[in-house]
């Protein structure tokens, strides 16, 4: 148990300091944007672009394999597209976070957090370019939005509280085990499949649906955000799952980087 | 970050060992099918090769001291450098750093060739530990050092070699870090602007309240060093005044 407060304490430490100067955090992550648009002018639309098409794609494909209505499944197939999209990449990214600063991390001292934080903050911003296409598809379909899509405010913010630990503990592993980062993406795959992201949970058989859909943190992920945005309300079952889950993952996310903290260098 | 302590290092029975790992014992899945076939399939990853990077060094660097750091290489400079910066920690003993330190081993570091040299200032300085105040205060003064005038708007990657090290060495010069930490000193070939960067780098040097300095040269320890720590196999084989270690270990003909 003193171990454990030993650990915690340390890591604690590396995220307090990268919080008092978040500037690092912000000012390297727009780098990271700024990049993008360097390198083309449309920048990180290019990404929008493409995941556009793609819905439009599988919108049409699976709206008539499922026949479903389209002007309800293309909305619910944009906004969970585009948030799994933003879960995915920033889980997949933050496991190269330290790998991918090497030479920083040996050369500067710098709290390592920050290079999680990072990662965070340029696909946050990279995936709100991605949002712009939700709107779109409502002034398509003539869809109200409703004053129910406000809850998607902290249930976003909830999303990011537990991003970010799952990412600390990705980069931690990552970091010592270099293909991690695969595995952990191959899951992702899987994960994209089992979650309802492009089928509708109403498609479930009832007894399947409570394995599939509740035993899954990432439905709840999903949901925290893509119900308000879609007008509906957010399952006090998913709260409080998400909210367990940020405190339990946080505990264990700071004390794993305050026992490794010491050996990160040693591994790049 | 606590600017109200004066800086000190104390290390104690500092031993640094290195896990060297090699593609087998990085991999996670060679750890699981080692565990399930008892390894059967993956032998070679018996016994972790682990490299002794410092063996039980001990000293005290008080403020105000200027120390040189020699030894062959792979003696166990780059490592002190990197225990002194307080980027490695050390595996045995304690390692007890006051004050900010910030190593300028490699100026480069953080440079986008994309970027324009104004943005690169920021970035370079940021990435320092600046606060975005004081790099607001100092940018028209790095711009005006780095004396490149209107190509500060250009990107990094259209510069020439010379313009490209005066404007990290512009930004790079810019800290005032109690300790500071170079691997060989940072000069300028450019002749017009070699006096103006040495009187910068004295300045530098003149403000920090340790200075640790790996360096070759004969002259520029003496110049600028009190005090000199010579490194062999990771331990410390002598350490003394300036003058009379570099009469042991460069020969005693000037």
């Amino acid at each position: 148990m003193s171990g454990f407060k030993k650990n915690f304490s340390t890591g604690w430490a590396d995220i307090q300091a990268a919080i008092t100067s978040h500037h690092q955090i912000t000012v390297l992550g727009w780098q990271d944007v700024a990049t993008r648009y360097r390198r083309s002018k449309i920048g990180a639309w290019w990404l929008t672009i493409n995941m556009a098409v793609l819905i439009g794609a599988l919108g049409f494909v699976f709206g008539m394999l499922f026949q479903q209505p389209v002007e309800e499944y293309l909305p619910y197939l944009t906004a969970g597209f585009i948030l799994w999209g933003f879960i995915s990449t920033t889980i997949g990214e933050g496991c190269t976070s330290f790998v991918s600063a090497s030479d920083t991390i040996l050369q500067i001292r710098m709290p390592l957090f920050t290079h999680v934080g990072r990662t965070l903050w340029r696909n946050l911003a990279i995936s709100s370019h991605n949002l712009l296409i939700l709107p779109i598809v409502f002034l398509a379909f003539f869809k109200q939005p409703s004053w129910a899509a406000l809850m998607a405010v902290p249930g976003l913010f909830m999303l990011i509280l537990n991003l970010t630990w799952i990412m600390l503990i990705a980069a931690v592993v990552s970091t010592r085990f270099r293909d991690a980062t695969q595995i952990i993406q191959n899951f992702l795959q899987v994960m994209f499949y089992l979650t309802p992201v492009i089928w509708n949970p109403e498609l479930v058989p009832e007894r399947a649906g409570t394995f599939i859909l509740d035993m899954n943190p990432f439905y709840h992920l999903l949901q925290l955000v893509r119900a308000p945005l879609l007008g509906e309300v957010v399952s006090v079952a998913t709260w409080t799952i998400t909210t367990l889950m940020a405190a339990v993952g946080w505990l264990a996310a700071v004390a794993f980087l305050g026992a490794y903290r010491k050996r990160i260098p040693y591994w790049l | 970050m606590n600017m109200k302590t004066s800086a000190f290092i104390k290390l104690e029975n500092v031993s640094v060992h290195f896990p060297v790992l090699h593609a087998a014992s990085q991999s996670i899945k060679n750890r699981v099918l080692g565990a399930v076939t008892g390894g059967l399939f993956n032998r070679s990853d018996g016994g972790q090769l682990v490299v002794e990077g410092l063996k039980n060094i001990t000293l005290n660097i008080q403020r105000g001291e200027r120390v040189g750091l020699i030894g062959h290489n792979g003696a166990g400079k780059s490592t002190m450098l990197r225990i002194l910066a307080g980027i490695y920690q050390p595996t045995q003993g304690s390692a007890k750093i006051y004050g900010n330190a910030v190593s300028l081993i490699n100026i480069g570091l953080g440079i986008d060739p994309e970027a324009s040299g104004l943005e690169n200032i920021r970035l370079r300085a940021v990435m320092m530990g600046l606060a975005l105040d004081e790099i607001h205060e100092r940018v028209d003064e790095i711009v005006a050092f780095s004396g490149l005038g209107e190509f500060i708007h250009m990107p990094f990657r259209t510069y020439s070699s010379g313009m490209q090290m005066r404007l990290a060495f512009s930004v790079s010069t810019t800290i005032r870090p109690q300790v500071l930490i170079m691997d060989e000193w940072l000069s300028l070939g450019d002749a017009e602007f070699a006096e103006r960067a040495k009187r910068r780098m004295d300045a530098l040097v003149d403000a920090t309240e340790i200075l640790i300095l790996a360096s070759h040269s004969r002259d520029l320890l003496l110049q600028n060093c009190s005090r000199l720590i010579w490194l062999e196999h990771g331990q410390i084989k002598m350490d003394g005044p300036v003058e009379e270690i570099a009469n042991i270990y460069f020969g005693s003909t000037v």
